[in-house]
């Protein structure tokens, strides 16, 4: 994690995000998780908060949102918290985005378990289309980053595009659900098996078989 | 094999609604009343009469850790459950099922364990890139306070019990229960030294305990159906049904519930449709998640998958996220890859594991190549030996094990790799 800096402090940045405040349905909601805090540990809704800023530099952005200094000031003066604690939270976890990206960050599992179902090939066709690891692709669609175990390992390989998954991916069904979200569509989340619904055994459940059909209660063969 | 009747998780799958009416048709937020009005003692008593362990890795008695939170506050301090949802152990893939497909059961169970242990609130901890699984617990959160099963008069039972979901945002440690607790408070993760224990001076410094979301999960199912029939799985001291995960080099991976104890090759010929290319092609297995050392294939086959059995076999049982790897399986390079985890999940507090996670896995990438001389293997298991049990919390040791491992059942393959680069290194001199 050491590799993880800010963007520099720049006239530019502060002028173009010294002025960010909450929208107006952000607002509400940075009020509801403060909540979930007992009174005088607002300090704990420093990450929501921040994924929320994130969020919203996203929408404003036509990205996947990151984090500019003026924004962790922004949320330092909300927590009443020192703005070297919120960069300390925004820099240690990885979810925080400290640079811009481009619409769509592709975020390949690269971990033992992706690896042995062939996440080699699901990064060799992000490079084949021109994403580089830790790089947008020019037309600002593309952000490619290898990231550790997802805990998607029974429908490996597995791929996080914002906030989706699509898993059991071979080099084709990447494509095809690239070539979806860059048509803007949106395509089928989770496993991308045909005929298999999250992680039972491919072919069908060994256990549980009633529940396919129906909410089956088994409590009348306890 | 274990019967349908048996499971706890029915709606694993997530064929079925996870939404509350179709949660209380299975059966659960039954009587919740009922259960609570058992009283607090004879819950945990029942708990540990279950013999239920911990299912977050490391198999500490479950209801022995909730005996240890104050029966009352002499100061006023509150007492708070964390249930840590943070699964991001390689390998591992259990909790995300249970969140996403059968939520009510962690949120009826974090009530009664909360209960049991005398807490104000729980707070589960999601890891940040469960989006959606965290999505669907919020909602499930927000249905049980609309139907009043949690919250003021929780259940009707006059106990007073909020449960609050927050997420991470990307920090492997953050599963450590002393770095969630820092988390949680708003912090870097960096785990803190014991003692204090949570259960003295946790979240907030109030007193906490810190379970699995399984452990939490199953509570509710172990009361209504008793001690007595969680314990009739499993062996001695490994009692009751758990959630296995197969990945890797099977022909099916899955995760399943089975008994515990069950041996590794009845698990994977019954669930996984056997090892890819056949038994004979089984190279070795990490039977519990990544911080694990390997198992080669001829002592696993009928080794029984708990906690005892695959000690016994130097590893552990850990998370239960089986990794099986085949012959075709790089071996070093699937280690190195773990190590390149670690260093990367490392919190850079104690030096031995900042510094030490980055040494190994460096020399393990030169020994995937060969480019290594012979006595670097024991450079490298001295190396371990001196990051395991010199940190604060068990990461360095986890990043220590599963090179041990390798180096302890797979030494010819390191040696051979060294010897055939020398070798087309001499020949390319002459």
């Amino acid at each position: 994690m050491a590799d993880r800096m800010i963007a520099p402090d720049t006239p530019e940045l502060r002028a173009r995000w010294s002025s960010f405040a909450w929208a107006e349905e952000n607002a509400a909601k940075a009020k509801e998780i403060i909540a979930r805090y007992p009174e005088g540990r607002q300090r704990s809704a420093v990450m929501p908060l921040l994924d929320l800023a994130q969020r919203q530099v996203g929408a404003e952005t036509g990205t996947q949102g990151w984090l500019p200094l003026p924004v962790m000031e922004f949320i330092a003066r909300e927590l009443d918290m020192p703005i070297l604690r919120v960069v300390e939270v925004a820099t240690f976890y990885t979810m925080y985005n400290l640079v811009p990206v481009g619409r769509f960050h592709v975020q390949v599992c690269g971990t033992t378990p992706c690896m042995l179902r062939g996440s080699d090939d699901i990064m060799a066709a992000c490079k084949a289309r021109g994403m580089a690891k830790g790089h947008t692709t020019p037309d600002g669609l593309w952000t490619l980053t290898e990231v550790e175990c997802m805990g998607n390992c029974a429908s490996a390989p597995m791929v996080q595009i914002n906030d989706a998954n699509y898993e059991d991916l071979t080099a084709e069904r990447l494509d095809a659900v690239l070539d979806a979200l860059a048509a803007g569509e949106q395509p089928k989340e989770g496993t991308q098996e045909p005929g298999r619904h999250t992680v039972e055994p491919v072919g069908g459940p060994t256990t549980l078989r009633e529940m396919v059909d129906a909410n089956h209660d088994y409590r009348g063969e306890w | 094999m274990l019967a349908d009747k048996d499971r706890i998780f029915t709606n694993l799958y997530g064929y079925q609604d996870w939404r509350l009416p179709a949660a209380q048709a299975r059966g659960d937020w039954d009587d919740t009343k009922a259960l609570m009005a058992r009283g607090q003692d004879a819950i945990i008593e029942e708990i540990k009469a279950s013999g239920l362990r911990g299912r977050g890795g490391a198999g500490f008695p479950t209801g022995m850790k909730w005996s240890f939170m104050p029966k009352e506050s002499k100061d006023g301090r509150p007492s708070f459950l964390v249930i840590n949802g943070d699964e991001s152990e390689p390998g591992s893939c259990k909790d995300r099922e249970i969140i996403r497909h059968d939520p009510h059961k962690l949120i009826e169970g974090a009530l009664i364990a909360g209960y049991a242990m005398r807490a104000r609130a729980a707070y589960i901890y999601v890891r940040g890139e469960f989006i959606r699984e965290a999505e669907t617990l919020f909602a499930a959160v927000q249905e049980a306070y609309d139907a009043g099963l949690i919250g003021k008069n929780a259940s009707g039972s006059g106990y007073d019990f909020d449960v609050f979901v927050h997420r991470g945002a990307g920090a492997y440690i953050c599963g450590e229960e002393t770095a969630m607790l820092e988390s949680l408070e708003g912090k870097k993760g960096q785990p803190r030294l014991k003692p204090p224990f949570p259960a003295g001076a946790g979240l907030y410094g109030c007193p906490t305990t810190v379970n699995n979301v399984e452990s939490i999960a199953v509570a509710p199912t172990i009361l209504r159906r008793g001690a007595a029939w969680f314990s009739s799985f499993g062996r001695e001291n490994n009692k009751g049904t758990k959630l296995f995960q197969i990945s890797g080099h099977v022909n099916r991976p899955c995760v399943v519930e089975e008994s515990m104890s069950i041996p590794f090759g009845e698990l994977i010929e019954t669930h996984c449709g056997g090892i890819r290319g056949g038994r004979e092609n089984l190279l070795a297995v990490i039977p519990g998640g990544s911080s694990v050392p390997l198992v080669p294939a001829e002592q696993i086959w009928d080794a029984p998958m708990d906690f005892d059995g695959l000690k016994a076999l130097g590893s552990g049982l850990g998370t239960a996220g089986v990794i099986v790897m085949d012959k075709s399986t790089d071996i070093v390079r699937a280690i190195s890859r773990l190590s390149y985890f670690y260093k990367h999940e490392s919190c850079g507090q104690c030096t031995p594991c900042r510094e030490g996670t980055g040494w190994m896995w460096r020399m393990m990438e030169r020994l995937r190549v060969g480019d290594a001389e012979l006595h670097e293997i024991d450079m490298l298991q001295q190396v371990t030996k001196q990051v395991e049990g010199h940190t604060i919390c068990a990461l360095g040791d986890a990043a220590a094990w599963p090179i041990q491992g390798l180096i302890k059942h797979f030494r010819p393959e390191l040696e051979r790799r060294i010897a055939e680069r020398g070798a087309s290194f001499a020949e390319a001199a002459e």
